[in-house]
């Protein structure tokens, strides 16, 4: 054993030597480069380092490295490929629901979360949804009415 | 609504959204350290001894002695020092910084370091303090008279707490040496202030020095005052090392060393005779920390504020910020005003019980309008909305019937409605634009005929690239295609001042349209052209006297009416927010879905300080609250409806007829939650943040 970590890193397979107590987010931002992933606490608090953990979203800060073996991890950098990424971007960029943007990558992550499970969610879940992502900025309605534009119009995605 | 109103997708959409955008800590340079801070654990001491173990080769100390110029931080005054200076005068007073090439090192290195102390009573209780850093007052009218004369005198003391600005990137910043010149980027909300701070500290001239903006992650005021203190430090380290220096906090370091909204303390009293509210006197203590920072600007408007959106005959009030040994308090969304519209919101409403009246119908029986003196002795210029702000808030809330349908309540669920006037003084306080600021701005036409914008505002997610280009493309009748507007770099875009005071879109952008004008008009295809353009102090304004503390401090101002309505559990003490409505009056939108954004986003920041945020000083002067685990905001789940609209009052000063905007809605949230709760709990109450175990006392001593 080398102690290498193996895993599925934005659709490739990657491998980190990183010790197995480090946090993934360090992680990706260090050694990936994927700086996308923000961080805003450290303490799996505030949801900006959010990412898709074998599709559930999860706080990259409070997952550590040697748990993820054979794991696959989606940023923000490989989700924004998708279609799913554009109708729901779109429909931010309608409700000018970006406003510092530091939470925003983390919080598409947790849209597409809920839409994967739930693809026409009432406003409540919607707010249960992104509850564990904070944002200080826009009072979260614009959020909330971009969710529900996205799942409208794009329809079928989900 | 006007034709640029009409939402755009923002300009910095989708750089943020797909994570591409560069904020300062996803930046890298060849040969970067990385510091940290060592930071003062006492709140007051002088430093007998700073241990300090053998460095491994390529690791450095920095500290007061490698400053070359001048160990302070020019803020508005000089006081808050670079690096200690051998005193430390709050839990978390930099002391000196560690840098080096891998961050568990340095991390490593900070704990080996060892600080000795000879530690002194700290002063912790603003009302005990007897170092007053600034001190105002004034009066309007009689009050002598209307106290003497009064049927009853009515006193009640008010309290405001701490506020954390939780924007979501914390602090950061790089700082460069190269060949003579400091270079300094980050997160900050003023470069020009940076900019100032680190020729004074580095002791190098103007063309010596340059700041530049990188992506910010929000900050409400909090990266207006302190990127000065964390720019200089920087330029200092990247001097000596000869490195470029990155200093990105973590999170609980940005809650135990930025500043705050102040605390406050206040005592009001008021004359009532016949019935009527003859005079008000109100004595305000806002508790600035350990330096001065802004402190004196933020005291200011708190006064200015302190008897609210009334028409007063016969006023007096005073006012004092303090020195504590507390972490420095500053720059926050409101500025000072959130304090005082508390209290004289409060009190109104304490006020109409005494009298007999109905909270709304005293209110709306004493509102200023268009042509009255205000309380500093200037004068409102301009129409003010009220009645028509108030009938629309009743119609989207059912404020009156829901008052009137919730007195006198039993049962175990209870609920409220509380409503709030405020208004926000749009621009610098006093007659700052005109001798301090002097906005200048300048636009550049291309030989492609794009044209640039150059001021040094800057965009912290309020939207202010996409509202600058809106100005300019709807000016020159050109696509927003061929507007640029960059992040501000010191070396090629002139002082427009700093982007705070709900300034940059009326001041700086009428500046913008004005330039835009003169281009339109003098238009050459395919030359370079360049028109800068000046301040002009309006000539309509009453001149603002700071020693007499009288004149027009604004030349217009922002209003708005809250409404928030709360449901609470008397078993548990828990409160549900059942609505929250806000009517805001910010002139012309210049992008009505950024207006929106702004008006929610502020509304539950606003809510959340009446509500929630409570941070906690120990008796050390230590903050113990400085984690997201403990310092609670507002999530998507604890506000669901909350509804804003705006009425459209054209500015005829602004460009397109805006005005200030950003920091309204951060004003009348708290008193609106906090009357709320009077309502459902059927006492008065005098105090924000109004917690759950707030309410929980409230309820055990119906009890007894």
């Amino acid at each position: 054993m080398n102690g290498q970590i193996h895993f599925t890193l934005n659709g490739e397979k990657v491998t980190s030597d990183r010790h197995a107590n480090e946090r993934l987010l360090d992680v990706l931002r260090e050694d990936f480069k994927l700086t996308g992933v923000k961080c805003g606490c450290k303490e799996g608090e505030c949801g900006a380092c959010s990412v898709l953990l074998n599709g559930v979203l999860a706080n990259s800060c409070m997952v550590a490295m040697g748990s993820i073996e054979g794991s696959e991890v989606v940023t923000i950098e490989g989700y924004s490929k998708t279609k799913r990424f554009q109708a729901l971007s779109d429909a931010y960029a309608q409700t000018s629901a970006v406003q510092c943007g530091f939470c925003i990558p983390g919080m598409v992550l947790a849209c597409e979360a809920l839409l994967a499970k739930n693809p026409n969610p009432t406003d409540a879940e919607i707010r249960k949804g992104i509850s564990g992502n904070l944002c200080r900025c826009t009072g979260y309605n614009a959020i909330v009415e971009a969710v529900k534009i996205a799942a409208r119009e794009g329809k079928g995605l989900w | 609504m006007e034709s640029i109103s009409k939402s755009i997708p923002k300009r910095d959409h989708f750089p943020k959204i797909s994570g591409s955008a560069k904020y300062v800590d996803d930046l890298s340079f060849e040969g970067m350290l990385h510091g940290k801070i060592v930071r003062s654990t006492v709140a007051c001491a002088d430093i007998k001894e700073i241990l300090i173990p053998d460095l491994p080769e390529g690791y450095f100390v920095i500290d007061k002695n490698d400053i070359p110029g001048i160990n302070s931080v020019h803020i508005v005054d000089d006081d808050t020092p670079v690096f200690s200076d051998g005193t430390v005068n709050y839990v978390g007073e930099p002391i000196l910084m560690v840098a080096g090439k891998d961050l568990k090192v340095v991390n490593r290195l900070m704990k080996l370091i060892k600080v000795v102390y000879d530690e002194k009573e700290p002063v912790l209780d603003m009302m005990k303090s007897e170092t007053i850093f600034y001190q105002y007052g004034y009066t309007k009218g009689d009050w002598e008279t209307a106290f003497r004369e009064a049927d009853k005198i009515i006193e009640e003391d008010f309290q405001t707490g701490y506020q954390e600005h939780t924007y979501m990137e914390v602090q950061g910043m790089i700082g460069f040496y190269e060949n003579g010149k400091s270079i300094v980027r980050g997160s900050m909300q003023c470069p020009y202030y940076v900019h100032t701070a680190v020729k004074r500290a580095m002791g190098l001239e103007s063309d010596k020095v340059q700041v530049i903006q990188e992506e910010m992650g929000g900050a409400f005021g909090g990266k207006e005052d302190y990127p000065s203190i964390l720019g200089c430090q920087v330029a200092v380290a990247a001097y000596k090392t000869g490195k470029p220096v990155k200093v990105v906090f973590d999170r609980s370091e940005d809650i135990i060393c930025s500043p705050k909204r102040h605390p406050a303390k206040m005592h009001y009293r008021a004359a009532i005779k016949n019935g009527k509210i003859t005079g008000i006197d109100a004595d305000i203590v806002y508790n600035c920390g350990a330096y001065t920072t802004l402190s004196p600007v933020v005291l200011q408007r708190g006064l200015i504020c302190a008897t609210g959106v009334y028409n007063f005959k016969n006023l007096r009030v005073r006012g004092k910020g303090v020195k504590t040994n507390t972490v420095p308090n500053g720059a926050f969304r409101g500025f000072g005003g959130p304090q005082t519209f508390f209290a004289i919101e409060m009190f109104m409403d304490h006020l109409a019980k005494e009298i007999g009246m109905d909270s709304l119908s005293l209110k709306e029986s004493m509102v200023v309008k268009q042509g009255d003196d205000s309380a500093t002795s200037g004068k409102y210029h301009f129409h003010i909305p009220f009645p028509e702000m108030i009938e629309k808030l009743d119609q989207m809330s059912d404020f009156r019937k829901k008052r009137e349908a919730f007195r006198n309540q039993t049962g175990r669920y209870r609920s409220g409605i509380g409503l709030s006037l405020v208004y926000h003084g749009c621009g610098f306080t006093g007659s700052g634009e005109r001798d301090l600021i002097k906005g200048v701005v300048k636009i550049v036409k291309n030989t492609d005929d794009t044209v640039e914008l150059l001021t040094a505002g800057t965009d912290m997610g309020q939207g202010l690239k996409t509202a600058f280009a809106k100005i300019a493309s709807d000016t020159l009748e050109i696509p927003l295609e061929r507007i640029i507007v960059r992040n501000p770099d010191t070396d090629r875009v002139p002082n427009s001042g700093p982007t705070a005071a709900s300034r940059s879109l009326m001041v700086v952008g009428k500046l913008l349209q004005r330039a835009a004008e003169k281009l339109k008009q003098d238009w050459k295809p395919g030359e370079y052209q360049e028109f800068v353009e000046k301040y002009v102090h309006p000539d309509f304004m009453i001149p603002w006297d700071l020693s007499k503390f009288q004149g027009d401090p604004y030349p217009d101002y922002s209003w708005s009416a809250n409404a928030v309505e709360v449901k609470v559990d008397t078993l548990t003490a828990t409160t549900e927010i059942v609505g929250a409505w806000g009517v805001y009056d910010v002139g012309t939108p210049i992008d009505m879905a950024i207006i929106k954004g702004q008006m929610q986003g502020g509304f539950l920041q606003a809510i959340g300080y009446g509500s929630m945020e409570l941070l906690d000083v120990n008796d050390k002067g230590v903050i113990r609250n400085n984690s997201f685990s403990d310092y609670i905001i507002p999530t998507s789940m604890d506000v669901p409806h909350l509804e804003t609209e705006v009425v459209e009052n054209t500015y005829e000063n602004g460009p397109f007829g805006g005005k200030g905007a950003g920091e309204l809605p951060a004003v009348g949230g708290a008193p609106a939650y906090v009357e709320a709760m009077e309502n459902a709990l059927g006492v008065n109450l005098h105090h924000t943040p109004f917690s759950q175990e707030d309410t929980m006392k409230v309820l055990e001593a119906f009890k007894k």
